[in-house]
């Protein structure tokens, strides 16, 4: 029998279990190249455009657009023209009862995420993988470990990984203390260790970029390396329109024209991202420890820990990532590197390079890290 | 994030916020359960289960059953209120309020007024309204918008169980009365709840649809019936912006105007009567402040001027359904000026 190639709803991150598909882009009879945009899908975090697995011959198209569906749940089917329709029928089927019965296994299978007791502070982290030097996700200012669903699954292949919510974030306490970028990343280290972790590659957005670099900078003990996204701490420049606006604001209305100088493409920011981004700050907590922490590292409007004229004296591997288009951070402070790090920049992406450009910052990370 | 039913969501409001001040108490009618009867300690809390386990974890210091006498307690919680408790007492059945208005329109809502803001009277009643529930005339009614009227209260109607718990929370924190409506229909649907404590504003509404065509304006149970109805006819390409107002009183005008102006379409959806309802109440506001932008009357859908009937068969045709919100949106986007 010739090859049948299934499309199935993916699973973008620990939090979906279901995606909106919003729009198909191709029609049954079109051929496919891999990498060709097949469909929008909108989820609770973002909206992305999925592109095809594989290379083919679209023969069904099985879910109409508007349709929430389940993570798997079969979407489309590629197929050569030497297959018959009967033969497609029956993979079809045969795949769709299939996945009723593995949907309720594989639900109980999902990692899921814990709360760690870190010196009395309660720290949540998500671990994907196992492996040896593992990978460390730090999220950046008012996100949570969430949003690298994108990429924490897809870099687990033999390698543990681990994404955490910073102090003040997500489920952790809502204790950041000083709020300052070394109080964080003390928070990092002591989370590393009560994982029992010695040495991680590091990944840091943001904040949490400047996080990894501190860590890379003061720690180099415990980091393998450092790939940092659109990161604080290597200019003074900060949006301070968009953090004052994501303290000010408890209103969805507001919030999104917010969020969506976040991303190039507006049309990324979907209600449920930004119902999620009220409900974490509606938390106990969650807002006094966000302003104790944009007081600490932008008072005055200025990012207040700056470590650029230190880069030279680092000693573990840096690579920086950065969106032309960020509007939040300047894409300029990733000019006037020291040689020695590497710096990717991507065309039409703003300042969450990691999800509206998953699929090259992935790869850029499983190359940094060899 | 972990599913919780509509009960446990304010059951779990309750607990912690009686962990977090010790000043909050529970009263109401076998909250606790078996007070002065040979009865069994915690055996059901309350008519609908709500405040079980609460009586064991706190005693009855704190979890207090009262006698079938609404006049007496509610009397007795907000004047707790008034003397520094933060009392949430629950009043079984909405339709029974008609024994303590003096308690809640003369005293509760007036303290702070009348003693020039140094009074606080920090009380929730919560109480449960709505029909569907088989239970008749006297105890179907929904009767917000008697509460609505009176300035000096403040009214939620949770649309779902994270509502709840959020909108519970700020009523318990809140230093003025509360009147927490809990639609008796809804105790068992469940939604994503997180496990700790939060707080959703009052008077900020809440935007559960997002689209271009037609804006409806919906409160408690309604809202979830609204969505249906949005979801629906996304199908077909029609935008429906669905607004849960979320609070009756503070009323978040501004959302409601903002996005009536928008689609200049507006269908309000309200469980109540329709004479002096939340329907008539929105449906003038809009018509007042955005004429010039309607592109069709404004449309509610209500209940009928008549109690709820026991028939079953009348009761289902009584509730503004999901069948009926469709037929009011399709009008108003039918309509021809």
């Amino acid at each position: 029998m010739a090859e049948i190639t299934p499309i199935v709803m993916p699973k973008w991150g620990l939090a979906m279990q279901e995606g909106l598909l919003a729009a198909w882009h191709v029609a049954a009879g079109e051929r496919v190249e891999k990498g060709r945009e097949l469909c929008d899908i909108e989820t609770s975090k973002i909206a992305n455009v999925f592109e095809s697995p594989a290379a083919g011959l679209v023969r069904r198209i099985l879910v109409e657009p508007g349709t929430t569906v389940p993570v798997g749940k079969l979407l489309a089917v590629l197929a050569e023209p030497q297959v018959d329709e009967a033969a497609i029928d029956a993979f079809v089927a045969e795949f769709e009862a299939r996945f009723a019965a593995d949907a309720a296994a594989a639900a109980q299978a999902a990692p899921q995420p814990r709360v760690l007791d870190v010196g009395g502070r309660r720290i949540r982290v998500l671990e994907i993988g196992e492996g040896e030097l593992p990978l460390v996700f730090v999220h950046g200012f008012g996100g949570d470990l969430e949003n690298w669903m994108f990429n924490q699954a897809e870099l687990a292949a033999g390698r543990r990984t681990v994404a955490l919510d910073l102090p003040g974030h997500g489920g952790s306490s809502k204790d950041p203390g000083a709020g300052t970028v070394s109080a964080l990343a003390e928070a990092v280290a002591a989370t590393l260790d009560a994982l029992g972790i010695a040495k991680a590659h590091l990944v840091g957005h943001s904040l949490g970029g400047a996080v990894a670099l501190a860590l890379a900078l003061d720690r180099p003990e415990r980091v393998a390396s450092a790939t940092l996204v659109a990161p604080a701490g290597l200019g003074a420049e900060i949006a301070m329109d968009y953090i004052e606006g994501f303290l000010a604001t408890s209103r969805a209305r507001k919030l999104r024209p917010i969020l969506e100088m976040l991303v190039h493409d507006p049309k990324l920011v979907t209600a449920e991202m930004v119902e999620n981004v009220l409900r974490a700050k509606r938390m106990d907590g969650a807002q006094e420890a966000l302003e104790t922490i944009a007081r600490a590292c932008f008072a005055d409007g200025r990012q207040s820990w700056r470590a650029r004229e230190r880069l030279a004296d680092l000693s573990v591997p840096v690579q920086v990532i950065w969106g032309e288009e960020d509007r939040i951070l300047p894409v300029t402070h990733a000019e006037g590197l020291p040689a020695a790090i590497p710096v990717l920049r991507l065309a039409a992406t703003g300042h969450l390079a990691h999800m509206e450009k998953a699929a090259e910052v992935n790869a850029a990370i499983a190359r940094f890290l060899g | 994030m972990p599913k919780k039913t509509y009960r446990q969501a304010i059951n779990e409001a309750l607990r912690q916020e009686m962990e977090r001040d010790p000043r909050v108490i529970l009263m109401g009618e076998d909250v606790a359960g078996g007070m002065g009867s040979p009865g069994e300690d915690d055996a059901w809390g309350g008519p609908l289960g709500v405040t079980k386990g609460l009586m064991p974890r706190f005693g009855r210091e704190r979890v207090l059953d009262t006698p079938i006498t609404e006049s007496a307690f509610i009397g007795a919680a907000v004047g707790a209120a008034a003397t520094g408790l933060r009392p949430v007492a629950e009043l079984m059945f909405v339709d029974f309020f008609g024994v303590c208005f003096d308690q809640i329109f003369n005293q509760a809502a007036k303290f702070r007024y009348m003693f020039g803001g140094k009074a606080k009277t920090p009380v929730v009643i919560r109480t449960m309204y709505g029909a569907g529930f088989r239970a008749a005339s006297q105890h179907s009614q929904c009767l917000y918008p008697i509460f609505t009227h009176i300035p000096g209260l403040k009214v939620a109607l949770p649309s779902n169980a994270y509502e709840a718990k959020g909108l519970l929370i700020q009523a318990i924190r809140d230093d003025d009365p509360v009147i927490f409506f809990e639609h008796k229909a809804m105790y068992d649907e469940e939604a994503e709840v997180p496990d700790e404590p939060y707080v959703i504003p009052f008077g900020e509404a809440n935007l559960t649809r997002e689209g271009d065509d037609v804006t409806v304006v919906a409160m408690g149970r309604m809202v979830n019936f609204a969505n249906q109805v949005a979801d629906k006819l996304a199908k077909e390409k029609i935008g429906v912006t669905v607004v849960d107002i979320r609070t009756t009183s503070p009323l978040d005008t501004e959302t409601i105007l903002e996005t009536a102006s928008e689609t200049g379409r507006v269908v309000v959806v309200d469980e109540s009567h329709p004479r002096c309802s939340m329907a008539s109440d929105i449906a003038a506001l809009v018509a007042q402040e955005c004429f010039s932008d309607l592109k069709a009357p404004v449309k509610m859908v209500t209940a009928p001027h008549a109690p709820v009937p026991f028939s079953p068969a009348l009761e289902d045709l009584y509730i503004p359904s999901p069948a009926k919100i469709e037929a009011a949106v399709r009008e108003v986007l039918a309509f021809k000026g």
